[in-house]
């Protein structure tokens, strides 16, 4: 088991060496230029050449990747060219607010998800079922930002029960951290208790028709506990991959919702530094989600361990 | 005894409740605010954010005119080449230590390096010092006419004034403190780039006793904070936020957003900068086919500018076609020379292409599909184009890499470009020093780089004109020259008003976003 999770740790090196000359290749190759964004609208050529020059821009890309990469190696991973920040604080200032979303959205998620995909498999092709399937395919379907308008003008504006943007941090205080964040996650949840549910509902309904089911129910245990005790965990790992993929692409997905209700999070972070053309918090950023992408597949593949007492590394 | 205890716990929370809160101004402004130099850059959020923390030796009032803001009394000598400024008692930076002029020569000499303005009046100054503490001197080696102009000019970049030790900051490297003297307070321990700026009133700062106006006048600060909502970029939701009353002012709403917002409760629309903005295309005198003033005089003949407001404003009330290059209403402002854009029409923009000898090179628009404020201009250009005779190749990209691009000198085919649009706010263009797309000094000028020695030989002869009634002259003859070379179609004037709370008052008409005389009840 340890030799698998530092096999795993160690296979993320070459992955993370990848995914920053991959980065810092595309940033430099495509168009846009951060010193002529910087300068303004009313700078001459002459300014955003000097700007150019004092980034460091002005020299080759390979001069450049060495700079960067030994910078890296030191564990510095630059200053943002437009907040003269150093990027790491930039994002500890930022990840609360993803971190935060995603939890709460993927707690939402699995809450809601998981008894409903059970249930819909206990009663297969009934009323509960087909609804359930129905609100999948409408959950698959329904953008996110569309979602998110229609709940503002509903939840917010017309019955007033929640904000309809903002953050608070958990530092000052549960309740309006929760208040302000309750709304996006259910915005961002949605997709996510359409996909698990579904999920969900195929792998309890396919241990639903194995012997030890019926084993389970000919000894007479409680209905809930075959449902819960013997379907569920058989049919967890799918789940459990459903989940940590969910999670994974969590990551990326809060940018409509960190848009839509003013979030300053990881999401708007990266779309704004893209836009900017700033390349040190571009490839911080990359670099985290790359990193965030292993661990979570890391731990999904150790959950199946837990599930799936036949499953060893 | 109980009772007793209990109306004292009682009068304890009233008292409490009676502690006045702190009053709040909770702004959404245009953009992001991502640069604290306002004098490294000249981006809008930059000069905003100064006009927060820093004060100005002039302002310019909402009739255009300069007023002493900082200073209390000047002179300038018969020769016109000594100038000579007091400051005002009283003035003292955010750090307790009082402005000097020493802070002002080192101040200047900074905005000198930067602004196309300040290095066009370093170029007259021979030297500037401070006799004494509150005194300020600029020696010229001749009279020019546009120093009280220059310093105060109320658009990027402004010169602000800032402490001696940072202002001798290297003028290409960014200031890294941010200590002013004008009426508001930067906490940088608040700053949270992406989310929010905060400014804190100033204490200690005195406002001039005439009545705000523009830049100019008395800064009276009514409220504690101002708080710039930097994450709410959302056009939506920055007006669910401000029905709802999460935010008291959005500064610029999208255009899309005023039904909403007239509807609104407890919602009022403010034209607090009646000036406005002007739109602009932008010819690359460089290359094929704007390298030819006939087939520039074809485009701006096809540039009728009603179309172009109609489709991007949209808002009959809030945009008006105007024929200067300098903003009409201003005292440059005029309509010399204009004829081939406003009295022209699209039978005279094909034939004026025909005898252009125009050989179909392709016209490449640079289209920025990110900035609701400007996004429709390059389709109507496009259009309007077409309809004259021209090849178009309108080529869609986000606002940053439309700004990347432009800076680039090469053809179209290797990455460069032959039109842009954009806009101006009124300060920027209305007079020839200031209006960076007149100016035709080739290489060095702005991008598009027009080369024209007699609009150069004319912007000298203005900037050491001393009359208003000769400068006004020089104004028209560069203009009646810009329209003939066809350095760039002004496309027609807008507002853009700020929605905000009605229990928000106070609004100082002028241009610029400032935040000064604000109330909230």
């Amino acid at each position: 088991m340890y030799t698998f999770i530092a096999r795993r740790l160690l296979s993320t090196i070459p992955v993370l060496l990848v995914v920053a000359v991959l980065i810092f290749l595309m940033l430099r190759l495509t168009p846009g230029d951060p010193a002529a964004i910087l300068a303004g609208d009313a700078a001459s050529s002459e300014q955003i050449a000097e700007i150019r020059k004092s980034l460091g821009l002005d020299r080759s890309i390979p001069v450049q990747f060495g700079i960067w990469a030994g910078n890296l190696l030191q564990g510095e991973f630059g200053r943002s060219y437009f907040y003269k920040m150093e990027v790491t604080q930039l994002i500890a200032q930022r990840i609360e607010p993803t971190l935060a979303l995603a939890t709460l959205t993927i707690l939402i998620a699995v809450v809601v998800s998981v008894p409903l995909g059970v249930i819909a498999a206990w009663r297969f092709g009934g009323w509960f079922d087909r609804a359930l399937m129905g609100f999948s395919v409408l959950g698959f379907s329904l953008p996110v930002f569309v979602l998110a308008y229609l709940l503002i003008w509903l939840v917010s504006l017309k019955l007033g029960w929640f904000p309809v943007q903002g953050y608070k941090r958990l530092a000052e205080g549960f309740w309006p951290f929760l208040h302000h964040l309750v709304l996006p996650a259910i915005t961002l949840s949605v997709i996510y208790i359409a996909l698990i549910a579904r999920v969900t509902r195929a792998s309890v309904l396919e241990a639903l028709g194995e012997d030890y089911i019926r084993t389970a129910r000919a000894k007479g245990l409680p209905e809930a506990r075959v449902l819960v005790r013997h379907a569920l965990a058989n049919a967890a790992v799918p789940i459990a991959t459903v989940i940590g993929i969910g999670i994974a692409l969590l990551i990326g997905g809060v940018v409509v919702t960190e848009s839509v209700y003013a979030i300053p999070g990881l999401g708007r972070l990266t779309v704004d530094a893209v836009l900017a053309r700033d390349f040190p918090t571009v490839q911080a950023v990359i670099l985290l989600f790359s990193f965030a992408y292993v661990v979570v597949n890391l731990l999904v593949d150790l959950s199946y361990v837990v599930f799936d007492p036949r499953i060893r590394y | 005894m109980n009772r007793k205890i209990a109306l004292a716990v009682l009068l304890a929370a009233a008292a409490g409740s009676g502690v006045a809160q702190d009053k709040v101004l909770r702004v959404v402004p245009h953009s992001n605010l991502s640069i604290l130099d306002p004098i490294w850059t000249t981006q809008y959020m930059a000069r905003n954010h100064g006009y927060m923390v820093y004060d100005t030796l002039f302002g310019t009032d909402e009739k255009s005119r300069v007023q002493p803001q900082m200073v209390d009394k000047w002179s300038v000598s018969p020769d016109q080449r000594l100038w000579t400024f007091t400051l005002r008692d009283g003035l003292e930076f955010h750090d307790g230590k009082p402005v000097t002029g020493e802070d002002v020569a080192a101040s200047i000499a900074r905005w000198g390096k930067r602004d196309a303005m300040g290095q066009k009046l370093m170029s007259f100054v021979e030297r500037m010092d401070s006799p004494d503490p509150k005194t300020f001197r600029i020696f010229l080696r001749e009279a020019c006419g546009f120093v009280l102009e220059a310093l105060g000019k109320p658009s990027s970049n402004v010169p602000f004034i800032m402490p001696k030790r940072v202002a001798d900051t290297d003028a290409f490297k960014q200031i890294e403190e941010y200590i002013g003297s004008g009426p508001y307070i930067f906490k940088r321990d608040e700053f949270k780039p992406g989310d929010k700026a905060v400014y804190v009133k100033n204490p200690k700062y005195k406002p001039r006793k005439e009545k705000a106006s523009g830049t100019a006048g008395g800064k009276l600060v009514y409220v504690d904070r101002v708080e710039w909502n930097l994450a709410l970029r959302d056009a939506q939701a920055q007006v669910n936020a401000l029905a709802k009353g999460e935010v008291d002012v959005l500064e610029r709403p999208a255009f899309e957003s005023y039904e909403q917002l007239k509807k609104a409760p407890g919602v009022v629309l403010v034209t607090k900068d009646p000036l406005g903005f002007q739109y602009m295309g932008r010819f690359n005198h460089l290359h094929p086919p704007f390298d030819k003033p006939k087939i520039r005089q074809a485009a701006l003949a096809a540039f009728s500018q009603e179309p172009f407001l109609r489709a991007q404003v949209g808002i009959k009330e809030f945009y008006k076609p105007c024929a200067s290059m300098f903003t009409c209403g201003t005292p440059y402002g005029s309509a010399k020379g204009s004829d081939v854009q406003s009295k022209s029409n699209m039978r005279k923009a094909q034939e004026l292409l025909k005898a252009s000898g125009y050989d179909g090179t392709p016209v490449v628009i640079l289209k920025p599909t990110d900035l609701a404020a400007i996004q429709k201009l390059p389709d109507v250009g496009a259009q309007l184009l077409r309809q004259a005779g021209f090849k178009v190749d309108l080529q869609a990209m986000d606002w940053n890499t439309v700004v990347s691009r432009r800076a680039k000198k090469e053809p179209p085919s290797a990455g460069g470009w032959n039109m842009f649009f954009t806009a101006w706010v009124a300060p920027d263009i209305w007079n020839p020093l200031t209006n960076a797309a007149i100016g035709s000094a080739g290489e060095k000028s702005w991008f598009g780089w027009p080369s024209d020695a007699k609009i150069e030989e004319l912007r000298e002869a203005f900037a050491r004109a001393t009359d208003d009634k000769k400068k006004r002259e020089l104004a028209e003859a560069i203009q009646a020259r810009a329209f003939e070379i066809g350095t760039h179609a002004p496309l027609g004037e807008y507002v853009n008003p700020l929605a905000t709370r009605k229990n928000i008052s106070g609004w100082v008409i002028g241009p610029g976003d400032i935040y000064w005389n604000v109330k909230k009840n």
